[in-house]
């Protein structure tokens, strides 16, 4: 079965997988065993699977691990619960989650997009995360984490 | 103040679901032992206990669907048994383990699930210093407790675990226990963070999609594309070359495949060669009003009658009458159902997000004929749910596969099979009338809503339908009759509730079911008749409102909306912004909501971005104002949604809008600010507020719309095609 070598949150690991178009969510999830990236729609339209690839948000979902050529970080490769990333904690903070099962897409999106943009305008957060969907409604705490984030020190 | 969050201590919580799974899952078919945890109604044990080291685990049939409900049972317990925050963990939802406080719906967890947990802390209390007392030889009265120790006079301590004899909490329940006075509470009235928001950011949580056995399959369901085709024939050749495939699995109609991993589960359900009968049974979405309004009436339910509506209809001055409807929705969960299911003996072990596991234990055991003791089922958070939606089914799916390969098996559904097959809010028609007398006092209201029969009952598993097994299923659109009647006294009322036979699409109930449309048709017509008359809304609610609570919450709003004040809207300008105000006193027996939406109208594009919305809002004893605040934006964030763009697509096959490109949601661009006052009551009980908000969300957006165009909006979703077809009506 083919082999790809991947650097996942710093690690060095090997992907088994005998289907080079397997999507990377799935290598994540259950041989890697990351909570972070979720499966949400398997089609790149809800952001729920989202990841850094050389740190630049995609849909881990419809990405195929064969493809994967750079680092790769999850939500669990950018801070703990013992030492969040500012993003991290700016969502505690607000306490900007409800059921929480979009909220690792929410965060990778808008960690990577804080690195590009490091002090948005409410309006450039909201058309940023436009791709990415809440069903519970929990997008005015989601604006105001990722402002937070912008102006933390 | 936050309290801090012991991590050990929550995740002890959490993991106890794993933990407990090493119980023997074998008890025979006898009635669980007598060493079985006690889950009866009637016993203090049932709710609570407390460890040799002073932990407290709080047993809860209520469960956290993303409402931050969890927290808010762990402060009302530690606040009244004056035990420490973080010594407080919260098992959910777990047939074995936690009793049966009625499915997670209705705005009820805090309101009936907290209270009897109150209850049962406040029975402990007393128990426990009764016993203190004796110990001390001093009056029980004399004594306080602090973080979990019973402190007497001198030197005189000890700890809530030292007092509890050998057999735990097993005291009865008593409703005449005295309760802690709201001037002593130290948690409850606060804004306590979450417990589990730290593990949802960085990972670490453990959601029913996440979670795993040993020894596990992965299923998917392949679901018929007609949804009453029946299968002709399989040819299982075609995911033969798939590797990790294990067995492609049929009962019936019901087909799944199974695999030693998830990719070529997924792989062989697309790939699988199914032949399929056709079936076209669905009506015609674009006669749905027609087919809605002569399906066949089983019954009338009249919701209120008072006086003689018809009489004064017949003798009024002037006469109103409008016909609204609202679209069929779906719940439209982020994350697609999950379930894993086990068969391990006799006993049937099923890990589900439902919101009513003790429910879904009777509806497996009836599909497998086994006794409801010999399944357990065992709640672990999903994505937010916001009613019934697919996680049962996908339950029964699992049990399905498990029992057909005989080993553990997870089924995740796939998004086409959640928006697909997820039970739907039923399409719902309202027909109002009024009629004014020659003083311009409203005499007469009328109300006719058409909706299928039946109440929050048991809805029949896809899964079982499909494999001809019986679930229990029946008719069950949720408490839709509710708010039908009005909150307004007017001397000639008549609403009544046609109940039909069927509805196209199996129903459940969405957030605020029934509630939502029946407050929509209310408020938007009260609104109308507001204009006939030619007064402004808000003094005619006040008018017709005689409860002062009903009452402070209008005043209320009307305050921090700057209302008797607000600009007159350019009527004619291509954009202009108008207000609209509602009222709700929901289930006219507990939370009193106002609502002010403030909505700018293209009359070109016909489109409208509701902007900013106020609410006043008055549940009584609020637990934790963060989370109520949370709660209220999610009514309005998601209910904007639901009126603004959300309807259900389907041809006479089935269901077409199957993904978020056929069936779109609120987005970030056009999520509205929102506003509010929060009327906390200490002393009053604590009402529901998971729903109450969101009723009025579609007449507030409506009857802004009127104050900015003229133009009334009587069909939910509000879609620019329908905006300018309303607006070159009133052009005519």
């Amino acid at each position: 079965m083919p082999q790809y070598q991947l650097d996942v949150n710093g690690a060095a690991v090997i992907a088994t997988v005998d289907d080079p178009a397997m999507p990377l969510l799935y290598f994540l999830r259950n041989d890697l065993g990351l909570h972070g990236p979720r499966f949400g729609c398997g089609l790149g339209q809800c952001g729920a699977c989202t990841v850094h690839l050389d740190g630049a948000a995609i849909r881990s979902c419809v990405y195929p691990i064969g493809n994967v050529h750079g680092k790769v970080t999850t939500l669990e490769g950018l801070g703990t619960n013992e030492n969040p990333h500012p993003v991290q904690r700016a969502f505690i903070e607000e306490q900007a989650v409800q059921c929480g099962y979009c909220i690792n897409g929410m965060i990778m999106q808008a960690v990577a997009f804080l690195k590009r943009t490091p002090k948005p305008t409410e309006e450039e957060v909201r058309q940023e995360l436009r791709p990415n969907l809440c069903r519970c409604g929990t997008h005015i705490r989601i604006i105001r984490a990722v402002m937070r984030a912008s102006q933390a020190k | 103040m936050n309290a801090v969050i012991d991590r050990r201590r929550f995740l002890k919580g959490t993991s106890a679901l794993i933990v407990s799974f090493a119980i023997p899952l074998t008890r025979g078919r006898a009635a669980p032992t007598s060493s079985a945890k006690p889950v009866d109604l009637n016993t203090v044990e049932s709710f609570l206990a407390i460890a040799a080291d002073g932990e407290v685990t709080v047993y809860s049939g209520k469960v956290d669907l993303g409402t931050g409900v969890r927290t808010a049972l762990a402060q009302i317990v530690a606040d009244e048994l004056d035990v420490a925050f973080p010594t407080v963990a919260v098992i959910q939802g777990d047939t074995d383990l936690t009793p049966d406080q009625g499915p997670t719906y209705g705005s009820l967890s805090i309101q009936n699930g907290g209270t009897q947990l109150r209850q049962a802390a406040a029975t402990a209390r007393r128990a426990l210093l009764q016993e203190a007392g004796k110990r001390f030889n001093v009056d029980p009265e004399s004594l306080r407790i602090a973080d979990g120790i019973v402190i007497g006079p001198g030197e005189k301590r000890v700890p809530l675990q030292a007092l509890i004899a050998p057999h735990g909490l097993h005291i009865k329940m008593d409703k005449t226990a005295p309760l802690k006075s709201p001037t002593d509470f130290k948690l409850v009235g606060h804004p306590v963070q979450r417990l589990d928001i730290p593990d949802k950011v960085t990972g670490r949580f453990t959601f029913m999609q996440d979670f795993k056995i040993p020894g596990m399959y992965h299923g998917r369901v392949v679901r018929p594309p007609a949804m009453g085709a029946t299968i002709v024939s399989i040819d299982e050749s075609s995911v033969a070359d798939i590797p990790g495939i294990f067995k492609v699995v049929r009962q019936e109609n019901f087909l799944g495949v199974v695999a030693t991993n998830e990719w070529a589960a997924i792989k062989a359900a697309r790939q699988l060669s199914v032949k399929w009968s056709e079936w076209l049974g669905l009506p015609d979405q674009r006669q749905l009003w027609e087919h809605v309004r002569h399906t066949k009436i089983v019954k009338d339910d009249v919701t209120s009658h008072t006086g003689d509506s018809a009489h004064a209809l017949g003798d009024a001055a002037h006469r109103i009458a409008a016909t609204y409807d609202f679209a069929i929705h779906t719940h439209g969960s982020i994350g697609p159902s999950c379930a894993v299911a086990h068969f391990e003996d006799d006993r049937l072990i099923c890990w589900s997000a439902s919101q009513a596991t003790h429910n879904l234990r009777k509806q497996l055991a009836a599909m497998f004929s086994l006794q409801d003791e010999q399944v357990r089922c065992v709640y672990i958070d999903g994505a937010g749910c916001y009613g019934r939606n697919g996680h049962e089914d996908a339950a029964a799916d699992a049990a399905l596969l498990a029992r057909a390969v005989n080993a553990p098996v997870r089924v995740q559904w796939m998004r086409e099979d959640e928006h697909g097959w997820d039970p739907k809010g039923p399409p719902t028609l309202l027909d109002m009338r009024a009629g004014l007398d020659a003083n311009g006092k409203i005499s007469a209201w009328e109300s006719e809503l058409y909706i299928p029969d039946g109440m929050a009952g048991f809805v029949a598993l896809v899964g079982a339908d499909l494999a001809k097994l019986n679930s229990l299923g029946t008719l069950s659109p949720g408490g839709v009759l509710n708010d039908l009647a009005i909150p307004y006294a007017i001397d000639n009322v008549k609403t009544t509730a046609h109940r039909l036979e069927s509805t196209p699409f199996k129903p459940a109930w969405i957030r605020s079911p029934g509630r939502m449309q029946n407050s929509f048709a209310n408020e938007a017509f009260f609104d109308e008749i507001a204009a006939h008359l030619g007064i402004d809304p808000l003094e005619v609610r006040l008018q017709y409102v005689h409860d002062a609570r009903g009452q402070e919450v209008l005043e209320r709003v009307a305050t921090l909306s700057g209302w008797r004040h607000r600009p007159k809207p350019d009527r004619h300008a291509v954009t202009s912004v108008g207000r609209g105000l509602a009222y709700v006193k929901y289930e006219l027996v507990r939370t009193y909501v106002a609502l002010v939406c403030e909505a700018e109208v293209n009359r070109k594009t016909g489109e409208i971005t509701p902007k900013k919305f106020f609410v006043a809002h008055d549940c009584g004893q609020i637990i934790n104002p963060d989370g109520l605040r949370n709660q209220i934006e999610g009514n309005i964030v998601q209910t904007v949604s639901r009126v603004m763009r959300e309807e259900l697509l389907f041809n006479r096959s089935r269901v077409t809008s199957v993904d978020w490109a056929s069936y779109p949601i609120l987005q970030f661009p056009q999520v509205p600010e929102v506003v509010m006052d929060l009327i906390d009551r200490p002393n009053e009980v604590p009402w529901g507020a998971g729903e109450p908000t969101a009723a009025l969300v579609p007449a507030a957006i409506s009857n802004a719309v009127f104050d900015a165009t003229g133009v009334r909006l009587r069909s939910v979703p509000f879609t620019p095609d329908k905006v300018k077809a309303a607006i070159a009506r009133l052009a005519d």
